[in-house]
């Protein structure tokens, strides 16, 4: 009857394992880009919470949409109020997973090329996302990068006619995370 | 050793659920985190404009945000064809606001009517939160300036008597993302009246409200309140029904009211249309809005 018990404690040490190997940042950085010739519109989020589990790859953002600031006031507020809904839908999140997690050695100094797949929700719909990025490990803080596109028309924003030539279709989405290792 | 298998079964499924816990848990403290740093988190947009119709709304403008508002009454819909019911006469009134901050916003203006000039402070005293603050607080000063020559030159006439002083508090609140209402107790001092028995002091209290129809329109209305004396017995209390249409930068006001002047100093105790007579005056608001914010281009 000892078996049991030993491999419970197996199980104990690899969920602990398993904690080790999260990293965390609550200041990460979004921001995104509409390029129009009429206008260039750009918007900054540094509140940008996230977590990488490095035992399984997973991944997880979470986005406080009230939080992007735009260099003007009234479009911020026209961001929150017409198109991002923030009352109805104050956060946009990511769900996803690091598919070649087995290539990235976080106890090593280097540049680790990322494929993420995962789903994000923005406005209350949620589509599949397909992504390449980096992460780079350096003094046991983790850097990662991206770029994407997303097109306003999937998460289901309405553009009025009246600006339609003032906002892109697609947007460009820039992601830039410092994480740290995460303490319970 | 069935028993064993049992356990180790049962082992097996707890630590798996120990894991998927671990990993909701992750996805909690993300998201308790984010909503949890919401400090700067304030209810926005109670009203399309920083005036409902006549009088101001609880909005203020934003930090380094100068807006230019032209306001315009045509003249009463009852004036018959001869004056095509009214919009052969207009009543206009230039204005240039500025936020000094979020919440200090200086103005000035020039209006037609009488050919007064205004200047106005406005300061938001408190500012309703999605949870724990329920209403914004504004308070508003305005000085009116009446630049028109003095009717009767040979008397001793007095720079103070062109002179009339508006002061209000704006409690106001956003129910829903629809309903916006809001209620301002409010004072006008007039130094110089035309008789005895006219009050210098006039006291109201404005209920104002709109309601989204859509994302870019909405309905308002306002209804200033005169207290019973001899102001109330004269004149009329001030009602105004408008339409609000916001495109970008710009916000459209059209609306119908009993007032011809959109300073307080008209509208409050100087109403003399009546809504059941037809003397209504048809009028709009346009503000344009221009941010004088340098925009800082943060490196990536």
């Amino acid at each position: 009857m000892k078996q049991p018990l030993i491999l419970f404690l197996c199980f104990c040490a690899f969920s602990f394992a398993e904690a080790q190997g999260k990293y965390f940042t609550r200041t990460g950085h979004i921001s995104f880009y509409s390029k129009t010739p009429l206008e260039d519109i750009q918007a900054n989020n540094r509140q940008v919470a996230s977590v990488i589990d490095f035992s399984t790859g997973e991944m997880v953002f979470s986005v406080l949409m009230k939080s992007f600031e735009f260099p003007k006031a009234l479009m911020q507020e026209h961001f929150n109020e017409n198109y991002i809904e923030s009352d109805k839908y104050p956060k946009s999140t990511f769900k996803g997973k690091i598919l070649n997690i087995q290539t990235v050695d976080v106890q090593k100094n280097g540049s680790y090329p990322v494929e993420v797949e995962g789903e994000l929700t923005i406005h209350g719909v949620t589509k599949p996302v397909k992504s390449n990025g980096t992460l780079e490990v350096k003094e046991n803080k983790i850097y990662g990068k991206s770029q994407f596109t997303v097109a306003v028309a999937d998460y289901n924003i309405q553009i009025p006619k009246l600006v339609r030539d003032n906002i892109a279709k697609n947007i460009d989405i820039q992601v830039d995370m410092v994480y740290e290792p995460f303490k319970q | 050793m069935q028993q064993l298998y049992k356990l180790l079964f049962f082992l097996i499924f707890l630590t798996a659920s120990i894991q998927l816990q671990a990993q909701n848990d992750l996805l909690n403290l993300l998201e308790n985190d984010s909503l949890n740093k919401g400090q700067k988190d304030y209810t926005y947009a109670t009203f399309k404009s920083t005036r409902v119709i006549n009088g101001q709304s609880v909005e203020t403008q934003k930090a380094k945000v100068l807006q230019f508002l032209i306001s315009h009454r045509f003249g009463r819909l009852n004036s018959g064809a001869y004056n095509f019911f009214g919009l052969d006469d207009a009543t206009i009134r230039l204005g240039l606001e500025y936020g000094l901050t979020d919440v200090l916003t200086i103005g000035v203006g020039r209006s037609s009517l009488e050919k007064t000039y205004d200047g106005f402070v406005k300061y938001k005293v408190l500012r309703q939160r999605p949870s724990g603050m329920p209403v914004s607080v504004v308070l508003f000063a305005s000085t009116a300036i009446n630049t028109l020559e003095f009717s009767d030159a040979e008397r001793d006439n007095l720079f103070s008597s062109r002179l009339s002083y508006t002061y209000q508090a704006i409690i106001g609140r956003k129910f829903s993302d629809k309903l916006s209402l809001q209620l301002s107790p409010t004072m006008v001092h007039r130094n110089l009246v035309p008789t005895t028995v006219d009050q210098n002091d006039v006291y109201a209290v404005g209920v104002a409200g709109r309601y989204k129809l859509t994302k870019r329109t909405s309905l308002n209305a306002e209804y200033f309140y005169l207290l019973p004396g001899e102001t109330a017995n004269d004149y009329y209390n001030s009602l105004s029904v408008g339409f609000d249409i916001e495109t970008g930068g710009h916000v459209f006001q059209l609306h119908f009211t009993n007032s011809q002047g959109m300073l307080e100093k008209f509208f409050v105790p100087a109403t003399n249309g009546n809504w059941l007579k037809g003397d209504i005056y048809f009028g709009f608001n346009i503000s344009r809005v221009f941010s004088l914010k340098k925009e800082e281009k943060k490196p990536y």
